[in-house]
């Protein structure tokens, strides 16, 4: 029978981007899939009869350029079109349109409010700094703060002497922006609402947090750090869907001589004598290999792939801890053509970015209430984005898809999901969008609602949440999955983690699965194939 | 031999003063200037009804930091039983918490909620404890350490890493900066437990349980309680103890006297002028006021940096707590409570939902409609309070922001209501018994004390407002951007409470600084 060198569970993007790096060096490796498709929660599939669509995530930015090029993705034929800014219309009629182009936005700012123009070139200059910063620690591997290994130290050595490029005033500004909250922190440089308002929403995406919990003005970090073409902050979307990133990487990986197999779900990983040996088939069909990786998030590899016995009584309760909790919901429509917005002047470009539907902080606040009582927001945050404008491929000619992220959504109502809850839940979303536009309704041909149950069942998101657990200071850098299992090591030899669960988190970034695979190929003694990050640019 | 340094403190509150007390001693020339009509600030007693005094404006569990009682040999005539104060949870159907020094005990809690508690309150003490290099010196700048800065930090590491261990540091990193709500939901199952421990976690702040940062909080409240070097039932004397601790050091205080800005002298304090228009002259003044009112009215914003200014003026400082006095008829009937149990500290929090819901109200502006109680009835140890057979309660209603939308005056009645009728909800003859009562909500208390948002701790506790942020940073190690300026007040590092630590630190940072000038 054949001994793989490395079996990874789930071919999510970063299974596939861990599995290449680890073929790129030589070794015999197996992706194993429990779909019959790849790519968990960046794939692309049938919404509607010729209707394709992105599954999960829906939008691109913050895959590394690094493995971008590494992979060499562009020859693998992921091409990414970069997104045209955003707006947040307002209750009253009026709108605020984010533009690229400067002037134009510093004149829209304006027209909202003088004071915030000024502040908005403040704002943005300071939160490139903070990202340039962060990014540096990416594609690094957390030192743990209760080692006296050698490398720990100098990692820690590293991040410091980083760090101290900082003056000592912008110092205490990044650990006031790293332990504020959004809210909190945008008002100390704005006063208009919409402006608040507009800024804000993308830190409370896929979180357990309102705007003025502490921590939040890292998630937006966490969102505007990633680039398009070397534009940081910007988005972008994958031609042919988000499916396209995660084909890319599988056939870039497939070039290394990779292995994949769909359909194959991984009831076990097989450890004897305190050393994974392989995995155990649903089907009953046993595959061995001298390294194991997990690409599930942290509950599930340690509470289901992996048999209590084989682990440390204290790694169950920190994995039954894990906090993972889901809070975002998605719908994905088919549309019979264009919707209009009449707040718009007529032909604005305003449409081919995200679009927003909350104009003050108390309203994105009173949604999170409603979250944290168990029950869908009233009055949701949705970033809705309509990429057929761009993307031809996706959808019959002169139609479009719509693709509509909501926050917040709970994991689990009072008396659980019911199908008619998941309509209802539904139905908030898109009157809300037909509160702006007119003819929106009438255009709905399908309309796909997912709730946290959806995310769960299909993709295999522990209660739909889209990080593989929460972005808390409790479960980030040296602490991300747990204390002292922060460098992708598992708690048995030759078992690996590489999903989102691990430093530096979720969105499809694929820095854990290359983070993990420097790991492996440094224990393995192998040359490293992966990237350097590229320093600031 | 050098000239006598002289030194004006600007408010008589507990934090100036012990500073005051501390920089006599070593023999500066201290003067304390008070705007009300004696000292003590927030720890004063104040008589709300005629023959009614309620002892002081919080309800703290914990004392004056052990050190200085022993440096300044504060006396304090304690009074029968050493123990502290217990806090009790009240529950409607009678079964309530008695949460003691490290120990719980109530009908309905569950072997390993009790278990459980013990645990979490040693562990969460040895953190508490480990805080302590950090919490008794200047904070560390950063960026270009001293000596001090230095050794404070190299003493905290070592704290962490050796005090701590491996096992109790990895987790002190994880929930130090996260939200008491997980903590307790991963510890324990009675909601009423969690209800009373997420309480004390929030009290005094514009936080709920659900936010991040409560964990800090928490943690400060224990630090307090752990090296409180009085007993908590002596807290009512604090005033006075301090009072008479510094008029023997040779302080003069000065009450009635309002200072109305701090005077300059090309970029330098030379003095206050007060609002009686009589100018006193100072080699340094130090101000026991929160920041805001020390920068932006005070001094004024044009001698400032605008950019620092701008961060003074970014403080978060809205108190969310309102303090309740009323003069009763006698003692309310709580089903289950015996006399000795109503003399303790007692909390209506019934789970952390409630909290939660609390809060809710307070981020838009509104007071909450089922409040966070905290309460005691300090009559039944201290007679001397109320007339014969009629006691004060005092209580402190959470969350009761400092800015209503509809604005306070008209609420003021539907308040006290609310919060008498949550009370009626545990003790069903309590409304009959009212004969006064008080309400000094955030506003009242801003302008009475002369705290701006009437905030207990002179500025939200939260991570970015603490240790080297506190209040702001360019004025974090108790001397600021203007020379002969200091600050020693709550505001300032390691925060509010009745500690005094502030006005150590800051005395102490006075004296190193003085030293080396000399």
């Amino acid at each position: 029978m054949k001994n793989y060198d490395a079996i990874i569970v789930g071919a999510g993007h970063n299974g596939l981007t861990n599995g290449a790096f680890l073929a790129k060096a030589g070794l015999d490796v197996l992706v194993l899939e429990k779909n019959t498709y790849i790519g968990g929660a960046t794939a692309s599939l049938e919404l509607h009869k010729d209707w394709k669509y992105s599954n999960c995530s829906y939008v691109c930015s913050l895959f590394r350029p690094e493995i971008y090029q590494a992979l060499d993705l562009g020859r693998h034929g992921l091409e990414v079109v970069p997104l045209q800014g955003s707006v947040s219309f307002k209750q009253d009629g009026d709108y605020l349109g984010s533009y690229h182009q400067p002037t134009l936005w510093r004149r829209e700012v304006a027209r909202h409010s003088k004071r915030d123009a000024d502040a908005a070139v403040r704002f943005d200059a300071d939160l490139m700094k903070w990202c340039r910063l962060i990014r540096g620690f990416l594609l690094r591997t957390p030192p743990d703060p209760a080692s006296f290994k050698i490398r720990d130290a100098m990692e820690f050595a590293y991040l410091l002497k980083r760090f101290y490029s900082l003056s000592e005033s912008q110092i205490y500004e990044f650990i006031r922006f790293f332990t504020m909250s959004i809210a909190e922190y945008l008002e100390q440089y704005f006063e208009s609402d919409i402006i608040l308002a507009h800024f804000s929403g993308g830190s409370i995406i896929g979180t357990g947090l309102g705007v003025y919990s502490p921590g939040t003005a890292y998630v937006l970090l966490h969102h505007a750090m990633g680039d398009v073409d070397g534009n940081v902050g910007s988005w972008g979307f994958a031609r042919g869907g988000m499916g396209s990133v995660s084909a890319a990487i599988g056939s870039s990986f497939k070039s290394f001589g990779g292995e994949i197999r769909t359909g194959a779900e991984v009831k076990n990983i097989v450890v004897k004598g305190r050393k994974a040996t392989g995995v155990l088939l649903a089907s009953g069909e046993e595959i061995s290999a001298k390294t194991v990786v997990s690409n599930l998030d942290a509950k599930r590899t340690f509470l289901s792939l992996m048999k209590a016995k084989d682990l440390p009584q204290d790694l169950i309760k920190r994995a039954e801890n894990f906090k993972i909790r889901g809070s975002s919901g998605k719908v994905n429509i088919a549309l019979d053509g264009m919707p209009d917005f009449p707040a718009l002047p007529k032909g604005s470009p305003l449409t081919l970015g995200h679009m927003h539907f909350t104009d003050t902080l108390e309203r994105l606040e009173r949604a999170y209430d409603d979250w944290k009582d168990d029950k869908w927001s009233k009055d949701p945050y949705v970033d809705m984005v309509i990429p057929t404008q761009y993307d031809p491929t996706m959808s019959p000619p002169g139609k479009h898809m719509m693709s509509v992220f909501v926050q917040y959504c709970p994991v689990e109502p009072e008396g659980g999901w019911t199908d008619e809850k998941r309509d209802a839940f539904g139905a908030t979303v898109i009157d809300q969008i037909g509160d702006y536009s007119p003819n929106f309704k009438d255009l709905i041909l399908h309309a796909e609602i997912r709730t946290p149950r959806e995310l769960e069942a299909e993709v295999g998101l522990t209660e739909g949440n889209i990080f593989q657990g929460e972005l808390t200071l409790d479960q980030l850098m040296f602490n991300r999955p747990f204390p002292g299992y922060a460098q992708y090591r598992g708690p048995v030899k030759n078992m690996y983690m590489c999903s989102s669960s691990n430093h530096p988190g979720g969105g499809v970034m694929g820095a854990p699965g290359a983070n993990s695979a420097r790991e492996i190929l440094r224990d393995l003694g192998r040359t490293d194939t992966t990237p350097e990050d590229f320093g600031d640019d | 031999m050098t000239k006598v340094k002289k030194v004006l403190v600007i408010g008589g509150g507990h934090n100036g003063l012990i500073c005051a007390t501390y920089l006599a001693n070593v023999g500066f020339d201290v003067q304390v200037l008070e705007a009300r009509d004696k000292v003590g600030g927030g720890a004063a007693s104040r008589c709300f009804a005629e023959g009614y005094t309620s002892p002081s404006l919080s309800i703290a569990g914990y004392g004056i930091n052990k050190k200085i009682c022993k440096d300044l040999n504060l006396k304090f005539s304690s009074n029968t039983s050493q123990h502290r104060k217990d806090t009790i949870a009240l529950d409607s159907q009678g079964n309530h918490l008695t949460l003691s020094d490290g120990s719980v005990s109530g009908k309905s809690l569950s072997q390993s909620d009790i278990d459980a508690y013990r645990a979490f309150q040693l562990e969460f003490r040895s953190y508490a404890k480990a805080l302590q290099p950090l919490m008794m010196n200047k904070p560390p700048r950063l960026k270009d350490m001293d000596r001090q800065d230095k050794k404070t930090l190299a003493k905290l590491g070592w704290s962490l890493r050796f005090g701590l261990g491996t096992k109790s540091m990895r987790e002190f990193l994880r929930v130090g900066g996260i939200n008491i709500y997980d903590v307790l939901n991963e510890t324990f199952d009675s909601p009423l437990l969690k209800g009373a421990l997420s309480a004390d976690a929030v009290i005094g702040q514009h936080m709920g349980p659900r936010t991040p940062n409560t964990v800090l909080t928490y943690l400060h409240r224990l630090w307090g309680e752990v090296h409180s070097g009085n007993d908590d039932k002596a807290n009512d004397q604090i005033a006075h103890v301090l009072e008479r601790s510094s008029l023997d050091a040779g302080v003069r205080i000065l009450s009635d006297s309002k200072v109305k800005n701090i005077v300059l002298e090309e970029s330098r304090c030379t003095g206050v002028e007060l609002v009686s228009g009589e100018k006193i002259l100072a080699d340094i003044v130090i101000s026991n006021t929160d920041a805001k009112t020390t920068f932006l009215e005070l001094v004024g914003s044009r001698h400032l940096d605008a950019m620092f200014c701008h961060r003074v003026n970014s403080v978060r400082q809205r108190g969310s707590v309102a303090k309740l006095n009323f003069a009763l008829d006698g003692l309310p009937s709580i089903k289950g409570l015996s006399e000795e149990q109503l003399a303790q500290r007692l909390i209506i929090a019934s789970d952390m939902r409630y909290v939660e819901h609390a809060f809710n109200h307070a981020k838009y502006g509104e007071y909450s409609s089922h409040p966070v109680l905290e309460m005691s009835i300090p009559s039944i140890a201290d007679a001397s309070l109320a007339p014969d057979g009629k006691h004060v309660m005092s209580v402190s209603a959470t969350f009761a922001p400092h800015t209503l939308k509809q604005g306070w005056e008209a609420q003021r009645d539907a308040f006290t209501e609310v919060v008498v009728e949550t009370l009626g909800r545990y003790a069903e003859d309590f409304s009959s018994l009212v004969l006064h009562s008080e309400l000094l909500t955030p506003e009242d208390i801003e302008a009475q004390y002369n705290v701006s948002g009437g905030h207990w701790h002179h500025g939200e506790l939260s991570l970015d407002q603490s240790f080297m942020m506190r209040p702001v940073h360019g004025s974090a190690q108790y001397d600021t951007p203007i020379d002969g300026l200091y600050l020693c007040g709550a505001g300032t590092h390691p925060g509010g409470g009745l500690t005094g630590v502030p006005g150590h630190n800051a005395a102490q940072r006075i004296i190193d600084i003085s030293k080396s000038s000399n």
